[in-house]
Parts: C-alpha cells; structure tokens; sequence
C-alpha cells in the first residue's frame, strides 16, 4: 500500500464522515465536505465535456487529420485556421489535425453547433447575450420534434397495446403469474388512473368514485416504487459502511477511528462553544 | 389565423395529400401507418381544442390543490421574510420535465416580483440556467419591478447530481427559505432534498413526471402534482385560452386512449377465440 492510496483514504473517509455529520446539524466538516464536493465536482465535470465532448465530437468532426497533402484553396485557409488555433493551444488543436475516427474530412455541417455553442458563450456580453436565446430555442425544438414521435410510440401506443390484454388460455387466477384477474387489474388501474388525471370535469358522483379507484391504484404502485427504492438506498448505505471498515483497519492506519474520533472531538468543542457564545449574547 | 384561412390551409393540405395518395403513394412505409394516423388525430384534437378556447368557448378545469398553494407558498415567504426556492430539476433543457419545471418558474418569478420576495433558483444544466434566467427576467419585467431582478437568482451549482443535491441543502439549511418548490426532472437526489426542506419546516411543493420519484415528494412533501398534474400548471398558472384548450385536448385524447384499450381488449378477445382473423395488435406495432 503506497502513501497517496492510504491518503487518498484518508480523504474519502474525512469526506464520508462530513457528510454524515449532517445527520447532528449543520458544522463546519459537512460545509467543508459540501463545498469540496460542489467545487471539485463543477471543474470534473466542464473538463469531461470538453474532453470528451466538445474536442473529439466537435472539433475532432471539423478538423479531423487530412489524409495526405491539403489541396485546394478552402481547405488550405480552412486548415490555416486550425494551426492559428494550434498555436494558441496545441494541447487542444494538436499538429496534423485531430484524430479521433471521425474520417479525413471535415463535416462542415457541425459549424452550426459551433456557432450555437458561441452564442450560448456570448450570454457575458450584455448587448449580446440575446443570440443565446437561439441555442435555447434550438434544443427545446429539437428535443420536442425528435422526442414526439418516441413517447407517441412508447407513451401511447405501447401502453394502449400493454393494457389491451388477452383474456383466454390462461388461468383465471394467479397469485404470481399471468391470468384473467390480473389482467383485468391492469386494464381496470390503467383506466381508472387516466380518468383520474381527467381535468376537465369536477371529480364528483360516480365519475369521483371512479377517479379514487384511480388514486389508490396510483397510491399502490407508489408505495411498492417506494419500498423497492429504499432497499437500493440501503445497499448504497452498506457499501459506504463496507468502505469505512475497511478504511479503519490497519492497513490504512486506522483512518476512520481516527477521523471519527477527531470530528466528535471538534464537533463537541464546537457545539460548546456555540452555547457559551448565545448564552453570553 | 382566423377560422376561413384556417379551413383553406387545411382543405389544400388535405387535396395535396389526396393527390399523393391517389399516385401511388411512393416512400410512404404502410407499416408505420398507425403512427401516421396517431400523430394526425393528436394534432387534430389539439389544433381543434385550442381553435375553441381561442374563441372563447368557456373550458371548465377542475382545481389541483397543489397548485392553489403555489400562491399561498409565496404569500407566506413574504409573510415571514423568507427566501422562496425553486428547484428546475437536475436535467437539461432536452427533458419535457425541465420545460415544464422552467415555464412554471416564470409564473412564480411573477408571483415573487408582485410580493417583493426574495427568489432562489439553483440549476445543474447550464442551459437551464439561461434559460430559467431569460424567463425570471421576462417575468420581472413584466410585472414592472426589473429594478428586483439580478442574474444571481438563477445560479449555477453543478453538474454532478449527488454534489448539486448537497449544495442545495446547503442553501435550504443556510437561507432557511418559507418555501421549497421543486418542479423538473428529478432521480435519486428527490428524498435527499425534500427531506432536507421538510427538517427546515419550509412549505413544500413538489411536481414531476418521474414514476419513481413521486413516493418521495408525496411522503416528504405539502402538495405534489403526479404527473400530467405537473405538465397542465402551465395552464392553470398562466389561463391562457391556448394551453387551456390544449388541456382539453389531452383530456379527449385521454378518452380516445381509454375507449381504444377498450375495444383492443375486445377484439384481443375474437381473436384469441379465432372469431376474427385480424391481429388489432399488431396493427399497434411499429414496425
């Protein structure tokens, strides 16, 4: 076991137990683990997005390695543009293009996500910032557009399809499997629970004796979503528990008996401290 | 575009389809019929419960309890003094939850610019953050108090979903908002979050489409819009005859849907018997 393992360690299990602390209230260690998380977090993730993005996707896609000599008039000012950006920053715009399987020549129809992208960037200057608006404009359109067509398939047509049930060769009750009673409860919950989310009509007489079916259906399938939901948590609650045994063992110098002691230690110094102070004030 | 020029647009359309038809109908894939009659019935329905509204026909919605106290939610942050925070969501701008989540900002951005009442927007999507930005400005505006905007009330946290949902209780633990509202697309960080609002003693008020999400916001949260709930706040919110009516619309949609399982099952059911030869699902089936 190397030293920046055992430190590394020792971090996860500072961390770990910051987070917890929230469990007593808010201190110093859960400030100080919500900050590192947000701040490290925020630069992780803008560096991936550049990296694996915006560099091979986007500028991989418009400058991808020329196979051979560059000819022609527009390739050459084309490719003139990316040694002038090369120059500024080669770790971005390497020598010779960029290659990252995306063919040898240039897709010119990413200059529009380019420029979309550098309007979004002029969102700083004030008299600018209104060009960002078309990048908006873009995406919520285009995921509307693409997305209507997916949830009409999935959203409608597949549930139609999944509630229109099939009602002979099978039993007619089952506890576990398929059979004439539960897909009687599917087709009967699947009404009810859209007749529930019927707006234009008050929730009265028998059509709101209808509707509370409907809701207690929703409320059913909730509560098995919930029960199924804390298992998963719990699990992730035993790994972390798994990690910090680990961690406090030995080979790690005892780490997380002796953060846990220590942030007892300073909690306890802290809460005191506090008191003294508003019982002064 | 008035009720004459409307017809007209559609008699072309309908003549120039015809026409198509009638000559072969090259590169139309039959398999995919059904969905090609779908999205024609959807878009009907909706163009025509919108012409309707638009023209003034009166449509009754029901009230949603939820989204009363939207209202009552700001009313007491103004009472108290307090911030309100709003929640988009932690995906982009391409999920119809943060659309939603977005539109309905707008309306509380009003409701906060009208009642003076300091506004917390915290956002994981860059996007998200101009766009929830462009949308509270335009609401301040409108209600006459730009002078109440700054571009520090749509802030950006981060990407990472469990960091944001750490600096988010952050912010609740540290500001102590009278109300929490949390209205997008939401995964595991929803209980982290709701609980979190719940231990402040903040009003809470909770709207998303996510299946497994909602348990959450109903255990730990005042009100919660399930669902379609969530995507007609927009309408209820801002009464505008257009949304109203596209309201109206789903809600035929909805009865169209209903009496299509019905009479699926039924025909399921010859089928299966041998009465009928024709499989009405598979006809459902995209190819």
């Amino acid at each position: 076991m190397n030293g920046s393992e055992i430190f590394g360690a020792w971090v996860a299990v500072f961390l770990t137990l910051g987070i917890f602390s929230y469990l007593y209230k808010d201190n110093p260690f859960y400030k100080i683990a919500e900050h590192v998380f947000v701040g490290v977090s925020a630069g992780y993730w803008m560096a991936m997005a550049f990296w694996t993005q915006v560099q091979p996707n986007l500028f991989g896609r418009l400058w991808p390695t020329p196979e051979g000599q560059i000819s022609g008039f527009l390739m050459k000012t084309w490719y003139g543009i990316y040694n002038l950006f090369g120059f500024v920053l080669p770790s971005v715009f390497p020598d010779g293009g960029i290659d990252k399987g995306h063919g040898h020549d240039p897709h010119f129809i990413y200059l529009l996500p380019f420029a979309l992208g550098i309007m979004m960037l002029l969102s700083v200057a004030s008299k600018l910032s209104w060009l960002a608006r078309l990048g908006i404009a873009y995406t919520v359109g285009m995921a509307a557009g693409l997305r209507a067509y997916a949830f009409l398939n999935s959203n409608v047509l597949g549930q139609i399809k999944g509630s229109a049930v099939s009602l002979v060769d099978m039993p007619f009750f089952s506890l576990t499997g398929v059979s004439v009673f539960n897909n009687l409860i599917i087709l009967v919950g699947t009404i009810t629970g859209l007749l529930y989310f019927y707006f234009s009509k008050e929730h009265a007489g028998a059509f709101g004796k209808v509707t509370r079916v409907g809701i207690y259906f929703l409320m059913i399938s909730f509560g098995a979503s919930f029960g199924f939901a804390v298992m998963g948590r719990i699990s992730l609650l035993i790994g972390r528990f798994t990690d910090l045994i680990t961690y406090g063992s030995s080979t790690y110098n005892y780490a997380s008996i002796w953060v846990l002691l220590l942030m007892i230690v300073l909690l306890a110094v802290w809460t005191f401290k506090g008191e003294k102070k508003s019982v002064s004030q | 575009m008035k009720d004459k020029q409307f017809w007209s647009v559609a008699g072309i359309i309908f003549v120039l389809f015809m026409i198509y038809w009638f000559a072969g109908h090259p590169y139309f894939v039959s398999e995919r019929g059904v969905m090609f009659w779908s999205i024609l019935v959807v878009g009907g329905v909706l163009i025509y419960s919108t012409r309707m509204a638009k023209r003034g026909e009166k449509i009754f919605l029901r009230s949603i309890p939820g989204l009363k106290a939207v209202e009552e939610a700001v009313g007491r942050s103004t009472e108290m003094g307090k911030p309100v925070l709003y929640v988009p969501g932690i995906m982009d701008m391409d999920q119809v939850e943060t659309v939603a989540g977005v539109v309905v900002l707008g309306h509380v951005a009003k409701m906060t610019a009208r009642y003076e009442t300091s506004l917390n927007v915290p956002v994981s999507r860059a996007i998200v953050m101009k766009a929830a930005r462009e949308s509270c400005r335009e609401s301040y505006l409108l209600e006459g108090r730009p002078d109440l905007f700054h571009d520090d009330m749509v802030h950006y946290l981060t990407d990472d979903q469990f960091a944001y949902a750490a600096g988010v209780n952050g912010i609740m633990l540290r500001e102590e908002p009278a109300a929490c509202l949390y209205m997008g697309k939401f995964y595991a960080e929803s209980l982290l979050l709701a609980e979190t609002g719940n231990s402040i003693g903040a009003i809470q008020i909770a709207g998303t489409a996510s299946p497994s999400q909602i348990p959450f916001f109903v255990t730990a949260c005042d009100y919660t819009l399930i669902g379609e709930e969530f995507f007609a706040a927009s309408a209820y919110l801002s009464q505008e005859p257009e949304l109203i009516g596209g309201v109206k619309g789903q809600d035929y949609l909805k009865l169209l849907a209903i009496s299509v399982m019905i009479l699926g099952t039924v025909l399921n059911f010859f089928h299966d018997l041998g009465w009928t030869s024709w499989d009405f699902l598979a006809y459902l089936t995209v190819q």
